[in-house]
């Protein structure tokens, strides 16, 4: 089996995050960068399922250079190789650019599954994988708490507000994590020796063939006109109970129009 | 920094992580009950390589140089207890070195192998109720009955004596007294004879389980001799070595924590309508105590690459030790005076801090052991 676990690189998720006076992007050097979170569940995913079964993990990222690091972390987990979209034409690429680089360099490479986190800690869309899905033209499975493969079959529970859906689909198919689906490992000090020796394709916009005009900030649909910061908490509301400390709360709700 | 690498970076972050999500949100549980459980956190640790960087691969170590061995001492050293650190410290740096070193292939298999894995758990037991600074006072006798060694003896101060499945014991196995006569026995707990006389209630590191182990006719093969029989106090000096070196880079990162964290607190704390860092006083003794960890770190850091280089380190070791043990009690005294009666409450992290780091000088040997060492190295004679 050839899996793809697509990861991206974003902001420490302890870290304050800035946008860029400039073009109001992410200020991607104003805290360290880590892999996110839901995409070291998928990269723990993608392994369990081919020691089980077999084939190969190639972890695919795009982002700038400094986004190797987050190839590196998912070889060093036990990924197979890497491959690694680094282009400036990519900056301030929205959803729907993202999700064409990315299916443009996963077509044609055979993968039987390609996984996702389920949302990035930084955009927090999770729209991705199901557009990439959409572009390649194959089935999506999502919000995965648990996947089993069988032959051409990939079966998940999907995870709902209220338990979950077991979907099944054909490989190849998009599958995308929740945190409910396993414990990541971490990576080891062998792990970390072997990732070294690993392969890393780099490919910039041309080398993958990509059409420039449908990247970067300028071709985003949506555009960012000004932002500000969070403005400080305001002082909370103390209802002090005299007997009546019910019908205060009540009162207050109604004015909050709550109920 | 020559000595680190991005590897480095990388196995530190790992350990790092595994501290805060693993050992860090169960301290205050563990302090309270006086014991961690070694088993099921152990396995973590040997996942990633922890209990094995230096030693061979063909035994499930890492075949790493000693750097890697300070990168993860040095994590263990940030975390929220000091029980635990020692504890992994223990099975990592003090109880196996000799074993990896000078133990036979079948030894190795049958007890390097899954210690490395974190699958057993281990303790070095050298100390006794009689004898702990002059190791040459120790009285534990095997005997050989035919092809077994017969044990009787106590061991005190035995770190996670009450859970571990093996023991590193240093016995007497001939009557020729002082530095001679000495070997290194591996003896299994679950062996007949062996039992755990009683655990240690103590002032700090307490979800680290001490104990005192009475071994009475305990019978184990002679094959379960560490190396040359009769070389038993060698082997553990240099087992020492990489003890005092695992004691000083956990000081010395635990000491570097406390001062971050100290001044976290003294930014918020006001008194006198300012924080009290704008206290020039306060700054001045945290600057002190800044320039002194910096000095040691930066020696350890020396040391470390000298090791790497193959040199002996006992010296360094020795005065690193000395130290680290020093300096880490002078912060905590300095945390804990800072942060007022909240440096004196069990609530805040200080407090333990302070208890933990008493231990820096006394164990592993006592400060004064360490310049009985120096003093000897010097060539001033035998004190
Ligand atoms: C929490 C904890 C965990 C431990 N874990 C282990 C373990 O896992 N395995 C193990 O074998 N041991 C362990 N020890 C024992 C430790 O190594 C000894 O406590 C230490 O070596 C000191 O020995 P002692 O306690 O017998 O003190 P003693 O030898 O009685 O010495 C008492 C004090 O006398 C002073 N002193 C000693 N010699 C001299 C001298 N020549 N000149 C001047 N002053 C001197 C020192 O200040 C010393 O602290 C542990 C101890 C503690 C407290």
């Amino acid at each position: 089996m050839k899996i793809a676990v697509c990861v991206k690189q974003v902001p420490d998720t302890w870290a304050e995050k800035a946008l860029k006076a400039a073009d109001s992007t992410l200020d991607r050097d104003a805290a360290d960068g880590v892999m996110n979170e839901l995409d070291e569940y998928a990269v723990e995913e993608a392994l369990k399922l081919t020691e089980a079964h077999g084939g190969e993990v190639v972890v695919v990222t795009m982002g700038p250079e400094r986004a190797g690091e987050t190839v590196r972390k998912a070889l060093s987990m036990g990924a197979d190789s890497g491959v690694h979209l680094v282009d400036e034409t990519l900056h301030g690429s929205d959803a729907l650019a993202t999700s064409y680089a990315l299916a443009e360099v996963l077509k044609d490479r055979g993968f039987d599954l390609v996984m996702f986190g389920s949302e990035s800690t930084d955009a927090r869309m999770s729209v991705v994988p199901a557009m990439v899905a959409e572009r390649l033209g194959i089935a999506q499975l999502t919000f995965a708490q648990k996947v089993e493969v069988s032959g051409p079959t990939v079966t998940i529970q999907r995870a709902t507000e209220t338990g979950y859906d077991t979907v099944e689909a054909q490989t190849p198919a998009v599958v995308s994590v929740v945190e409910k689906i396993n414990e990541p490992r971490y990576p080891s000090f062998k792990g970390i020796m072997a990732a070294k020796k690993k392969p890393v394709e780099t490919l910039s916009v041309s080398d993958a063939g990509l059409d420039a005009a449908r990247l970067g900030l300028s071709a985003a649909w949506s555009q960012v006109e000004d932002f500000a910061a969070r403005p400080p908490k305001a002082a909370g509301t103390i209802v002090v109970d005299e007997g009546d400390g019910g019908a205060k709360l009540a009162g207050f709700l109604a004015e909050q129009k709550f109920i | 920094m020559m000595l680190f690498t991005p590897e480095h970076d990388q196995f530190r972050k790992s350990v790092r992580k595994l501290v805060e999500d693993e050992i860090n949100p169960y301290c205050d549980e563990w302090e309270e009950a006086e014991i961690f459980p070694a088993h099921e956190l152990f396995p973590k640790l040997g996942a990633i390589g922890a209990f094995g960087l230096e030693y061979d691969p063909e035994y499930g170590g890492g075949g790493a140089d000693h750097s890697f061995t300070t990168v993860l001492a040095e994590e263990l050293g940030r975390a929220d207890c000091g029980g635990v650190p020692m504890a992994i410290a223990v099975q990592a740096g003090m109880a196996t070195p000799a074993l990896a070193r000078y133990g036979s292939d079948e030894l190795k298999r049958e007890f390097l192998v899954p210690t490395l894995a974190g699958d057993l758990v281990c303790s070095i037991a050298v100390s006794e109720p009689g004898a702990g600074s002059d190791v040459a006072g120790i009285t534990t006798r095997a005997r050989r009955d035919g092809d077994d060694w017969v044990i009787n003896g106590r061991k005190m101060w035995i770190t996670t004596g009450t859970q571990s499945d093996w023991i590193c014991l240093l016995a007497r196995t001939s009557d020729e007294g002082g530095y001679q006569g000495m070997s290194m026995i591996i003896v299994p707990t679950s062996s007949p004879g062996f039992s755990v006389g009683r655990k240690i209630k103590k002032m700090g590191n307490n979800s680290s389980d001490t104990a005192e182990l009475v071994l009475d006719d305990v019978r184990v093969p002679v094959r379960h001799t560490i190396g040359e029989e009769g070389r038993g106090f060698q082997m553990q000096m240099s087992q020492f070595q990489d003890e005092r070196l695992w004691i000083s880079y956990m000081a010395v990162t635990g000491a570097r924590r406390a001062i971050d964290r100290t001044l976290e607190y003294l930014q918020l704390r006001e008194a006198f309508g300012k924080p009290l860092l704008a206290n020039q006083y306060i700054q001045y003794t945290i600057a002190e105590l800044v320039a002194e960890i910096d000095i040691v770190q930066g020696f350890l850091h020396h040391t470390a690459e000298r090791y790497v280089a193959g040199e002996d380190v006992t010296r360094a070791a020795t005065v690193a030790k000395l130290n680290s043990g020093r300096l880490s009690r002078k912060v905590a005294d300095a945390c804990v005076q800072f942060h007022g009666g909240m440096g004196y409450a069990e609530e805040m992290w200080v407090a333990r801090y302070y208890r933990d780091c008493r231990l820096g000088s006394i164990g592993g040997g006592a400060d004064e052991v360490m310049l009985r060492i120096i003093t000897m190295l010097e060539g001033m004679g035998r004190p």
